[in-house]
């Protein structure tokens, strides 16, 4: 992560221009432009079916506009194969529910796009134990993942997100189902990462959270409702007018 | 028929030497053991025993990775897939005269179907049953017909495909086995990691750069090759239960998922030997039998599943903080 930041000169890492995508006729993202520098620490918001997970998917290029382009690090996101500079932690662990794999065979995973058809080498294990250890979870290496309650298990999965050493870290509302002690310290590490020079896009429905921690919000819901400093935000009208009712930033109805 | 069974011919040559040095290594253990179904007057038994084997390394292999996504019936479907592929070659040979291997026209056949059911999934999004179940029944009712058609020389040798024969396993059949074993083991050595991870959760596997539609259909040929190599033993109708059923025993006890294939691979090694053993004291059918002991095995797994999930129950550790400020440093 420590050559992170010699990337700051190239281009944005994440930029969408006019993209719009639907499932079925009604498009789900319309006329959105995005461009995410390196370094910054993002926060995508918006109220539940507003687009956010399908805005990330088009983002990583597993779904293609229907119209726009999307590229990521320069390239058309969907050739984009270098899955080393991408850190994705999914909102409910995808993951299959009944595998018997330990917390470490997860985590390692995260140093697959590394290594190729190779084995992981004393690097690899060493970074594999360092991001255990972040999270706090290096008693658990062995443990069986499916055996560990909702938030050790999503610690496990930002650890195999650390683990890569990505230099863009995409988080899909990472805190469901986690402890609030747990979350706190969460958000203060993406905030160290984010000093280290990694580039955090974190999509959030924790209002909160997004307005303590990120630098920069962009509100959605289907539409780009605003993009800028989270201060501006605060004092912007964008989140009623992305909702649609008066909402206050607590989630109290006003 | 065997005789040109196998037009590779020369590629092929290495792997009746390796048969040649397992006859070997057999009669060694009879001299030591004086088993009787090991005397060297019963070749068929070493190749039945050496198919076994292979089977009982490849068939959870790849299990494993079809169990934990809920594709235990894919297994099946191929099976009876391979089936219309073995009654191609059958037909062929009556028809035209053509004296191919039925298993060779069942490999193409089933890793055919193998990619039709792929491609029906990424377009249809989804592995669905009805899909899975069509292409089952397919198969199954092509093969019985043609075989109907020819019923005069055909119907003779149609249980040995259906149930599986250990007696019946000819040289250059075992050497085609012992060559879809090598293509599958290797496969799978080379690609683990993706598989592994494309297995355990594909939307991260996708966006770490891997190609899931690439090891999906992977997976698919590779469950093919399995189901065709273990169906002259395990026959047909039985031949998907060790795609599973050791899966689901070692499921029960593994903590891990390099220990869930090695204990799989045991379990059903314990299976061949003991199923062919007793199917050759008993004079039963081989297959029918292994199946047997693999789904007795299996029960036992799940006692000791529950036993040491209810002797590990108080072992409780903390989690450590979130170390925020270790990371900040560089």
């Amino acid at each position: 992560m420590s050559d992170a930041g010699a990337d700051a000169g190239d281009g944005p890492l994440v930029d969408l221009s006019n993209v719009t995508f639907g499932y079925t006729a009604t498009p789900v993202i319309e006329d959105v432009t995005l461009r995410i520098d390196p370094g910054e620490y993002v926060a995508i918001v918006g109220p539940n079916g507003s687009g956010k997970s399908t805005l990330m998917h088009l983002l990583l290029g597993l779904q293609r506009p229907d119209s726009g382009t999307a590229r990521l690090f320069g390239e058309s996101a969907h050739a984009f194969d270098d899955g080393a500079r991408i850190g994705y932690v999914a909102q409910h662990a995808s993951a299959s529910k009944e595998m018997p794999i330990t917390v470490r065979e997860v985590v390692r995973m995260g140093r697959y796009p590394r290594v190729g058809f190779g084995r992981l080498g004393a690097a690899d294990r060493e970074a594999v134990e360092r991001a255990l250890e972040t999270v706090g979870m290096a008693a658990f290496g062995d443990r069986r993942i499916t055996h560990l309650s909702g938030g050790q298990r999503q610690r496990a999965f930002i650890a195999r997100a650390l683990a890569g050493e990505a230099d863009l870290l995409v988080l899909d509302e990472p805190t469901v189902g986690v402890d609030a002690e747990s979350v706190d310290a969460f958000y203060d590490l993406l905030e160290s990462l984010n000093g280290a020079g990694i580039t955090i896009l974190l999509i959030e429905h924790d209002l909160r959270a997004v307005t303590d921690h990120a630098d920069r919000v962009v509100c959605l819901n289907r539409r780009v409702h605003f993009d800028g400093p989270t201060d501006e935000f605060v004092g912007s009208d964008a989140l009623a007018r992305a909702f649609g009712t008066a909402i206050g930033l607590r989630g109290e109805t006003a | 028929m065997e005789a040109v069974a196998l037009q590779a011919g020369g590629l092929l040559d290495p792997l009746y030497w390796v048969l040649e040095l397992w006859y070997g290594v057999m009669e060694g253990v009879y001299r030591v053991t004086g088993l009787e179904m090991l005397h060297p007057d019963f070749r068929f038994m070493y190749r039945a025993i050496l198919m076994g084997l292979c089977i009982g390394i490849m068939a959870p292999l790849i299990g494993t990775f079809l169990v934990h996504r809920q594709l235990a019936l894919i297994g099946d479907a191929l099976a009876h897939t391979a089936f219309a592929g073995v009654a191609v070659g059958l037909f062929l040979n009556a028809v035209l005269d053509f004296g191919v291997s039925p298993y060779l026209t069942a490999v193409v056949v089933a890793v055919i179907a193998a990619l039709f059911i792929e491609l029906i999934s990424e377009a249809t999004d989804a592995y669905n049953d009805v899909s899975m179940a069509i292409v089952l029944s397919t198969g199954f009712a092509l093969g019985s017909t043609l075989i109907s058609i020819n019923a005069g020389g055909l119907a003779v040798g149609i249980n040995q495909y259906l149930f599986g024969n250990l007696s019946t396993v000819s040289p250059s059949n075992a050497v085609l086995l012992l060559a879809l074993f090598l293509v599958i083991v290797g496969t799978v050595a080379v690609t683990r990691n993706q598989l592994l991870y494309v297995t355990f959760d594909e939307t991260a596997a996708a966006v770490a750069g891997i190609s899931v539609a690439w090891y999906n259909r992977i997976v698919v040929m590779l469950t093919a090759m399995v189901v065709v190599g273990a169906m002259q033993i395990m026959g047909v109708i039985l031949v998907a239960a060790m795609l599973v059923v050791p899966v689901a025993g070692a499921t029960q006890v593994s903590r891990s998922f390099s220990e869930s294939i090695l204990v799989s691979v045991v379990l059903a090694e314990l299976a061949v030997v003991f199923g062919i053993g007793f199917a050759y004291y008993g004079g039963a059918t081989g297959g029918p039998v292994i199946v047997l002991v693999a789904v007795a095995i299996y029960v036992a797994t799940v006692f000791v599943g529950k036993l040491q999930s209810a002797m590990g129950e108080d072992v409780v550790q903390e989690v450590d903080r979130i170390d925020a400020e270790e990371l900040g440093g560089d």
